[in-house]
């Protein structure tokens, strides 16, 4: 293994992408053609009126831009800071196509949305109230997505997370110089202000019953994501950290972290988590390796993270698969045999497992052979009508924005039968 | 003597102009504003290549009030148009007058214009106009134009604004001056072309304009005071820079076509470019004269002005400024000599269009509906394709407006579609008292 040329960042959390100046987004926004049906937002799973944010910003009105970005996506602020806008938005923009250099739109949607977060100004307002009740389960942004949608159409809403703090994935799983764990809850504690009731540490099936559920919403909208991450199913696995945890234990207490100079880190995984980790461990300071055990071209890791990971001095190998973990080693296979990687720290980040025990749990459901909640593509709704879903569940795991979207597609048909049918009233067993 | 960046040269390119008996090097003039404020000034601007300048007018003194510029600002690009509430010189008149004699000693090439702004009296006008004469500067120009401050108190504009007052003034100015006298119109009058006969008829060497245009520029969102601000409260003010070039072209053409006029032309109101010059010299101006661009940038840009100017006269293979001037004149005609059978129609190269719809949207709701969104695909910089803009020509009137929003070069063009082997205006198909339908279809099918 190579010694890296490249130094490590000296602060291992600093953010990757500073805001835009005032200037800065003065100039971005000046660039924006204002086109009608733009393609951005097409590309957008959120559907958001990005032009109309941008002009918002180029008039002054960073209130208005903020309004038109949250109403449609309530997380419009982590989503401006870990979007794949290169594959969205930007990858869509006409200047791309003009000038080869796409307006910054997650930037100048930072840009808008910090102001607002920043300032604790409410931009979005609960509808009034319809007597009608609807319970979450998971405060992730699939979650977040229908709490907030339903809020706005007056419907009472209480959000269970199994978790101390809300926000899912995008409090816990982000690497913390892409988004800190601070703006994910800033964004919950939007949701909250818009009167939808937390209840953190609560898990269905040991602290409160689906039947339970069942009997105080009218509907329910299931928004549970993954698992724990797989194992490596290798000899010595155990020694291996999870990804997940490993990143979140930076989130939670990044006080608490000590430095990696001098140790060497070694990721096992090809998609974006696994880019995260070796990333982070780069930034901590360590000689950190990516080992994937196909070719680059298989990684499910976007293009752009592939280059970052390169570009700050991590080592990549393809074609490698674990073969078990050592005391201060991973032994890997390739095309030249068996080959022994030094490492301090092996990390698994091969993917997350999927919930299929509680979602086969749910009744009158189906769940598809790849452990995904099957739901109508429109309105979201599972085989059980008074059930919803979405986000990773539903999707088998893709980008927070996208839990976000099926949240609020979920949560208009729920508004839809919900104002359509008076039977799913609050006291939900009298449809039983 | 004088090579263009490009590596053109531009030796055998004859840029002098002589404008009423006044000779100038190149037809470009620093206009009278704070750029030509004093002697050290008009000396740099000199140094840096500029064939003249107007010097601030001068008159008796003044006090300017602090806070005196405005401007609009149009996305990045600041001062599109700028609006001054500033006065004439407010420096003693000996101190001018020693400066222009010393300038033009030092510069006997350049052109030297004394401005002139003073009360309207017979005997006044011949003493400031008897020691300009002693100053051996080149010119003088009757500022007849400013609109603010000058103007309450009966000059300026407010001469500029009366043919009889212009026509007097002048014949006093005429009656005593020892050099060419220029005449520097106001733009906010009805109708350019009377104060212009009036100066013609006193005897006025040549023409300046256009002065600046009456504006309030803008609020204070928070203070709710119009801006400049003083202490408060604002002033109405003159208005140039790039946005008022539009209104001195017409004003400019206006008394070019005008055969009562026939005076040589000082074009000035927001010349910034090259190209800006070469417009002012085909409709009609013999000399030009630039102010906010120099504000704005410096006395600097003379060179891309050159440059530019120079360049341009090779590429159409002409060997002097002289061989530009007034063009483009009779191209511009009344109304009603418009050919009307004359029909183009919007065509889009689907290859160069991005997909931003802005053509389909702007035809949609500010013109006639004639173009949809579901012509041939257009790719998009994801790599998808959509259907992209479609033009029905039996809606398309030929108006422009989606070339003219249009972000790319060549996407759309005008392209004309009529087959007629001769014109039909609206004058002669009045004449004729024919009730010819000049482009069949074209109007009466659009009752919908």
């Amino acid at each position: 293994m190579s010694l890296t040329t490249v130094p490590a960042p000296r602060a291992p959390f600093q953010e990757i992408a500073p805001p835009l100046s005032a200037d800065q987004a003065a100039a971005e926004a000046a660039r924006c053609l204002f086109c009608y049906d733009a393609p951005c937002i097409a590309a957008c799973p959120t559907e958001i009126d990005i032009p109309r944010f941008i002009q918002r910003i180029a008039t002054g009105d960073t209130v208005g831009a903020a309004t038109t970005i949250l109403s449609a996506n309530i997380l419009g602020g982590s989503c401006a800071r870990v979007c794949p806008v290169e594959v969205l938005c930007e990858g869509s923009c006409v200047e791309k196509t003009l000038t080869k250099r796409p307006v910054t739109i997650g930037k100048l949607q930072r840009f808008a949305t910090d102001y607002v977060l920043a300032r604790n100004i409410d931009v979005l307002h609960a509808g009034a109230a319809t007597g009608k009740s609807v319970g979450i389960i998971g405060a992730g942004p699939a979650g977040l997505g229908a709490a907030a949608e339903l809020r706005k159409s007056g419907h009472a809403v209480t959000v269970y997370d199994e978790r101390k703090w809300g926000g899912g994935l995008n409090t816990y799983a982000m690497a913390e110089y892409k988004q800190t764990a601070a703006l994910a809850l800033a964004e919950v504690e939007q949701v909250a202000r818009l009167g939808a009731e937390f209840k953190q540490g609560v898990r269905v099936g040991r602290d409160v019953t689906l039947d339970d559920l069942l009997a105080k919403h009218a509907l329910l909208f299931i928004g549970v994501g993954l698992g724990a991450t797989s194992k490596l199913g290798v000899p010595g696995d155990a020694q291996a950290r999870d990804a997940l945890d490993w990143i979140e234990e930076l989130k939670v207490a990044p006080e608490k972290v000590a430095r990696l100079d001098g140790k060497r880190a070694v990721i096992v995984g090809g998609g974006n988590t696994a880019i995260d980790a070796v990333t982070q461990a780069r930034r901590l300071g360590a000689d950190a390796t990516l080992v994937y055990r196909r070719g680059e071209a298989q990684m499910s890791a976007y293009r752009y993270e592939i280059d970052l990971a390169r570009s700050m001095g991590c080592t990549l190998l393809f074609e490698r698969a674990p073969v078990r973990v050592e005391a201060g080693a991973l032994i890997v296979k390739g095309p030249l045999g068996e080959e022994k990687l030094a490492a301090d720290l092996v990390i698994a980040a091969i993917g997350q497992q999927k919930r299929v025990e509680f979602l086969r749990g749910l009744p009158g459901v189906q769940v598809d052979e790849k452990g995904r909640l099957v739901v109508d593509a429109q309105t979201h709704r599972t085989h059980n009508p008074r059930l919803f879903a979405g986000g990773d569940c539903v999707n088998g795991g893709k980008e927070a924005v996208n839990a976000v979207a099926h949240g609020k597609k979920a949560a208009r048909a729920m508004h839809a039968q919900l104002s359509a049918d008076g039977v799913h009233s609050k006291n939900a067993q009298e449809s039983k | 003597m004088s090579t263009a960046p490009n590596g053109l040269n531009t030796n055998d390119i004859d840029l002098s102009i002589d404008l009423g008996g006044i000779k100038s090097p190149n037809p470009f003039w620093l206009a009278s504003a704070p750029p030509t404020n004093m002697g050290s000034m008009v000396q740099r601007a000199f140094d840096a290549g500029w064939g003249g300048a107007v010097w601030k007018t001068l008159g008796s003194p003044i006090i300017n009030v602090s806070s005196r510029l405005s401007s609009i600002d149009y996305g990045t690009r600041r001062m599109l148009g700028l609006n001054n509430i500033e006065l004439i010189t407010d420096r003693p008149l000996e101190v001018n007058f020693k400066e222009i004699y010393e300038t033009k000693k030092k510069y006997p090439k350049n052109a030297v214009i004394v401005s002139l702004m003073v009360e309207n009296k017979r005997d006044i006008w011949h003493e400031i106009v008897k020691r300009t004469n002693d100053t051996g500067a080149d010119g003088i120009e009757l500022n007849f134009g400013c609109p603010h401050g000058m103007s309450e108190r009966g000059m300026g504009a407010a001469t500029g604004q009366v043919p009889e007052y212009c026509q007097m003034i002048t014949e006093w100015v005429k009656e005593v001056a020892s050099m060419p006298v220029l005449v520097k119109l106001t733009p906010n009058v009805t109708d350019i072309n009377q104060p212009a006969r009036a100066a013609k008829r006193a005897g006025a060497d040549g023409l300046s304009l256009i002065n600046t245009i009456n504006s309030l520029m803008g609020v204070n969102l928070d203070t709710w005071a119009p801006t400049p601000t003083v202490n408060g409260r604002s002033s109405h003010g003159g208005y140039c820079g790039p946005a008022v070039k539009p209104i001195a072209l017409h004003m400019l053409s206006s008394l070019a076509r005008d055969s009562q006029v026939g005076l040589p032309i000082s074009g000035i109101g927001g010349i910034e470019t090259w190209r800006d010059a070469v417009e002012f010299l085909l409709l009609g101006a013999t000399g030009l004269q630039v102010c906010t661009a120099v504000m704005h940038y410096g006395y600097r840009i003379i060179e891309d002005l050159v440059a530019g100017l120079s360049n341009y006269l090779r590429e159409k293979n002409l060997t002097s400024v002289k061989q530009l001037v007034g063009r483009a004149v009779p191209k511009v005609d009344d109304w009603g000599n418009l050919d009307l059978r004359y029909d183009v129609k919007a065509r889009v190269d689907h290859d160069k269009c991005i997909g931003c719809n802005l053509c389909h949207i702007a035809c949609e709701d500010g013109a006639h509906q004639a173009i949809t969104l579901d012509g041939p695909m257009v790719k998009l910089s994801n790599g998808t394709t959509r259907p992209g803009p479609n033009v029905i020509d039996k809606e398309c009137v030929g108006c422009n407006l989606c070339s003219l929003v249009c972000p790319v070069q060549g996407c759309i063009t005008m392209t004309r579609i009529d087959k007629a082997t001769e014109e039909l205006s609206w004058n002669e198909r009045a004449k004729r008292g024919s009730d010819e339908e000049p482009r069949p279809g074209a109007i009466y099918e659009r009752h919908h």
